[in-house]
């Protein structure tokens, strides 16, 4: 025999009650999904038609998912408690890549610890900063005191140098990122964020100074592409020439001069979009940002829902890093941002990426459960 | 009314967040505006862009037309050559790069040194440089495998030149080399676009015009590493035309065969037309190993031997002419009045000019006593023509000399000849500076002096002779058949048939001095003798040739044609340091005219490939250079 309350449930079906109930959201869930196959039908025909690298990537998207499944079922105080205990193992991690990381290409990014995979220690740190950051600051009232964002500066700056150091431009300055959205979202004062805006332009000759050959040669390159097009300006030139190439509805797929004759670097990783621009048009990249506004927009209401201020404040942390990061990999491909190494969101081949985000989102959807359905359960 | 502070705690926090989604929503835009742009507005700049990546135009060099001689023998053609080639540009270590290539192919020192001189050659920039020729499918294959690790690096199966009869054919034919940077300020150099070879030497030179063809253009779609994916469209280049040589390669393999181990040379025409049959240098070398680039000990060792293989004697090798020249000489001297068929004088041995004791030596220590013009030419008198000489004075000998083609370059298409010397007052006066001696007349009647000749002069001069007056200039192909030549005007047409019965009888009469090569001779053969003195002879010394060192004997010469009343060939021939005309050179032609009239089969015959084997292995062994 059902309940009345249990038909109802059943007769009226509301994703709001059904995640806060269960923590998985189906809207997110769905939009993952979809681009995520999405990005599985481009990743196709920019690995050169790889079936090999598609089923490995439908199988990161499928554990991505099992994980995010997995985190929102945590307790959100649960998560708060671990929140400086993971920090900490994150920045030790950082400081033992430095010390014996192992990388390629003139970069220290990966720790091999014995039986263990490879992996980023930073990627860890993308979700524990700002965690890290959100704990410190809702220990006190909002907005916070001077104090507590100085105190929140060097929670940001130490492992942010540690990442730089390695060096990591492009993951140093996510990073810094999502440090900075808990702290605007914890209402630093106007007149304060219109100073520190101040002084960071200021701090740009400097930044300029310590900044690597390679990373100026990429900023330089950005202002004027064809200065060297065969070196530095290449990717550039190379991009956006497949972007404009494809037109409104590209060249067909897999059809992509640019992309299957190699004119395009890194096609199926930070480039992909590219790709997809050359192979299917303004169309085709309208429809994923489609997505992508989708999937922000989905995360902009389980923040608002979310519960308690460490729940906002991580919540709209991550999502905003989500939104930098497809703004960064597309202003990038498209020539308005420097050629940082950054991945297109749930596109680009790789799974540390795609595991990393759908762990954000898992966080996300565990932030937003309300504790009467956990207590209920319990 | 007070708000608690979690609700304005989380109040502030969500204003934030809808600061923040106002903020990135405006940034969104801004991207998609500048997609827009991209994608919408400047597409077409774009697409051109691609395009220009994506194809590239290639042109495609034409076949070299090949060379064939009168029986359509192919004398040069067009192999398959699998090549390793190198775009130096492209190559990022090239020291590694071999080292990679020794480890997959065999890669000899030879090939090494071979390759390091290809690279230093000058050349236009990315034409790619040959790492090594004639590739096995297996090596190529070996290389072909990796080939997309090594940038630069490519495998091209290219139509490379072949002189199938090698040496016996380089001396004529010449051969075609890589083009030199020199060289392409002189050509039009969109026209060897596809084509990195041209024609050095010979033939090869003279017809480069028609011989190269014209470029065709294909167009490619080409992969960022420059790997050509497909043929997007094609005009296909037009190959060269074929020239055809008078030449006939079984009387050429004939000449090295009667020459033998000796240094000298052999010019053979046709006197219908002018056209050259065979054209001997001996020793030769095989033109193939010039094709490549050729290896530097191989060049020395060549360029070291003291037998020359590399010097082009019938065009280049300049000799005095020795009596060979005394038919043509009589004819002038009978035409200025000089002397008449029926002048005689009394030969003792020796000439002397008036008021002087010098005695100008008659090769015929006592004599020929009484000595008619017949009589001179048969026995090669010396002291009838020191004689007529004086009579007929330096200025009109040379003047009458001239129209048998000495003293310049033979023209058409004839290659590297050289002009020899045709002695006059104005000559001397021009190279040397100083006024003529009446002794030097004397000498010059007897083709000694400062006389000197190529074969070739030598050659074409007797065409002169069988063609009973008339003058036609030598060439190679059948494409310079042009013209009936210029009347000699020496003379009557009697004066050419009797010194022509003259010239029979150095070998059919008694006395001749080739009478001995005339033996059992069922056809008439119209010739002279000639001996030219490498070293003068003092005043009264015995001249033996024993005693002197083989190098400073005397060069045998021999011109003449047969059969004597229709010729249809003539020869005109050289042993260096072979003694005497009549008793080396005069056996020598013989064989040839035999070949000609008796042995050779009409139609086409080419020499036995072991011949031509045996011809080049003197080339690929080259004789150790003396020690001086």
């Amino acid at each position: 025999m059902l309940t009345a309350t249990e038909t109802g449930h059943i007769e009226s079906f509301r994703p709001k009650r059904f995640a806060q109930r269960y923590g998985v959201d189906p809207l997110l869930t769905l939009f993952v999904l979809v681009t995520a196959l999405y990005g599985l039908i481009i990743l196709y025909s920019a690995s050169g038609q790889s079936l090999s690298m598609v089923i490995r990537q439908g199988a990161h998207v499928v554990v991505g998912l099992g994980v995010m499944a997995l985190l929102s079922q945590i307790r959100r105080d649960v998560i708060i408690h671990i929140t400086p205990f993971v920090f900490m193992f994150a920045a030790l991690l950082l400081i033992a890549v430095l010390l014996f990381g192992v990388g390629a290409k003139g970069a220290q990014r990966w720790l091999a610890l014995p039986g263990l995979p490879r992996f980023q220690p930073s990627e860890l740190m993308k979700l524990a900063l700002p965690a890290m950051v959100a704990w410190w600051l809702t220990r006190h009232k909002l907005p916070p005191s001077m104090s507590q964002l100085a105190i929140a500066a060097v929670l940001i700056v130490v492992p942010v140098a540690l990442i730089a150091k390695q060096p990591d431009l492009g993951t140093s300055i996510i990073i810094a990122g999502s440090g900075f959205f808990v702290i605007f979202l914890a209402g630093i004062s106007w007149r304060l964020l219109a100073v520190l805006g101040g002084l960071g332009v200021a701090a740009l000759p400097v930044l300029w100074m310590v900044m690597h050959d390679y990373q100026r040669t990429r900023v330089m390159t950005l202002l004027d592409p064809q200065s060297d097009p065969l070196g530095a300006g290449w990717n550039t030139i190379q991009a956006m020439t497949a972007l404009g190439s494809g037109g409104m509805f590209g060249k067909g797929y897999a059809e992509g001069t640019q992309a299957q004759l190699k004119f395009l670097p890194e096609s199926h990783t930070d480039f992909i979009v590219a790709v997809l621009g050359e192979e299917m048009g303004f169309f085709g990249i309208s429809v994923l940002l489609i997505l992508y506004a989708l999937i922000l927009g989905r995360c902009l209401v389980l923040t608002m829902r979310a519960q308690g201020n460490f729940g906002r404040l991580l919540s709209g942390s991550i999502t905003l890093t989500f939104f930098v990061y497809v703004f960064v990999n597309v202003g990038m491909v498209s020539g308005v941002l420097p050629v940082v190494g950054v991945p297109l969101p749930l596109i680009s081949y790789g799974g540390t990426s795609i595991v990393s985000l759908l762990i954000g989102f898992g966080l996300i959807m565990s932030m937003q459960r309300t504790k009467r359905v956990l207590s209920g359960e319990s | 009314m007070e708000l608690s502070t979690g609700v304005r705690e989380k109040n502030l926090i969500q204003s934030r967040v809808a600061v923040a989604a106002l903020g990135g929503g405006f940034l969104l835009l801004l991207l998609l505006t500048r997609l827009f742009w991209l994608q919408l507005i400047e597409t077409e700049r774009f697409q051109t862009a691609s395009e220009a990546n994506r194809l590239q135009t290639l042109p495609v060099g034409p076949a070299r037309g090949l060379i064939v001689d009168r029986n359509g023998v192919v004398l040069a053609e067009n192999r398959p050559n699998l090549q390793l080639l190198l775009v130096p540009e492209e190559v990022p270590d090239l020291d590694q790069m071999i080292a990679e290539v020794r480890q997959r192919i065999e890669f000899t020192d030879s090939d090494a040194e071979r390759f390091a001189k290809n690279l230093k050659t000058r050349r236009r920039p990315r034409d790619p440089v040959v790492v090594k020729d004639e590739l096995s499918e297996s090596d190529a294959a070996r290389i072909a495998v990796d080939l997309f690790r090594f940038p630069g690096l490519q495998i091209e199966a290219r139509p490379t030149r072949f002189y199938p009869y090698g040496g016996l054919t380089a001396h004529s034919l010449g051969y075609v080399g890589r083009l030199s940077l020199d060289e392409l300020k002189s050509i039009e150099e969109s026209r060897y676009a596809g084509t990195e070879t041209i024609g050095k030497l010979g033939v090869e030179k003279a017809y480069e015009d028609a011989l190269l063809g014209q470029v065709g253009v294909e167009r490619v779609e080409t992969s960022a590493r420059g790997q050509i994916m497909r043929s997007v469209d094609r005009k296909d280049p037009i190959p060269g035309a074929d020239i055809p040589l008078h030449i006939d390669i079984g009387l050429t393999a004939k000449l090295y065969d009667v020459l033998g181990d000796n240094r000298g040379a052999i010019v053979a025409i046709d006197p219908k037309n002018g056209g050259i049959l065979g054209l001997a240098s001996a020793p030769t070398y095989d033109a193939n190993s010039f094709i490549g680039g050729i290896g530097q000990a191989e060049y020395k060792a060549l360029q070291v031997d003291r037998d020359t293989p590399l010097f082009n004697r019938a065009l280049r090798g300049q000799y005095p002419p020795g009596s060979t020249i005394k038919p043509m000489l009589g004819l002038v001297g009978l035409h200025y009045g000089a002397v008449s068929w029926k002048t005689e004088i009394s030969d003792r041995g020796f000439f002397q000019l008036s008021g002087n004791d010098h005695k100008y030596r008659d090769w015929k220590k006592w004599g020929h006593g009484r000595v008619n013009m017949d009589k001179a030419v048969i026995e090669s008198c010396d002291t009838y023509f020191y004689e007529m000489a004086v009579r007929l004075g330096i200025d009109q000998m040379s003047e009458g000399m001239q129209h048998f083609g000495f003293g310049r370059r033979q023209g058409r298409d004839i290659q590297g000849d050289l002009p020899g010397i045709l002695p006059s007052r104005e000559w001397k006066r021009a190279a040397r500076n100083q006024p003529w001696y009446l002794g030097e007349t004397v000498i010059s009647g007897i083709g000694q002096g400062f006389w000197v000749t190529t074969p070739l002069q030598l050659a074409a001069a007797t065409t002169a002779m069988a063609r009973r007056g008339n003058f036609i200039e030598p060439h190679f192909s059948v494409l310079e058949d042009v013209d009936a030549g210029a009347p000699v005007p020496l003379g009557e047409s009697m004066d050419w048939e009797r010194m022509i019965d003259a010239m029979e009888d150095v070998l059919h009469g008694e006395r001749g001095t080739a009478r001995g090569a005339a033996r059992g001779l069922n056809y008439r053969i119209a010739g002279k003798t000639g001996t030219a003195q490498v070293v003068s002879i003092g005043q009264e010394d015995e001249y033996d040739a024993n005693e002197l060192e083989e190098r400073l004997r005397d060069h045998a010469l021999f011109v003449g044609f047969a059969p004597a009343d229709s010729p249809s060939i003539v020869v005109a021939l050289i042993i260096e340091n072979g003694g005497s005309g009549g008793s080396t050179a005069g056996p020598v032609a013989r064989k040839i005219f035999d070949y000609w009239l008796l042995d050779r089969n009409e139609g086409s015959r080419p020499p036995d490939t072991n011949y031509v084997t045996k011809i080049n292995q003197r080339v690929l062994e080259p004789k150790h250079a003396d020690s001086n």
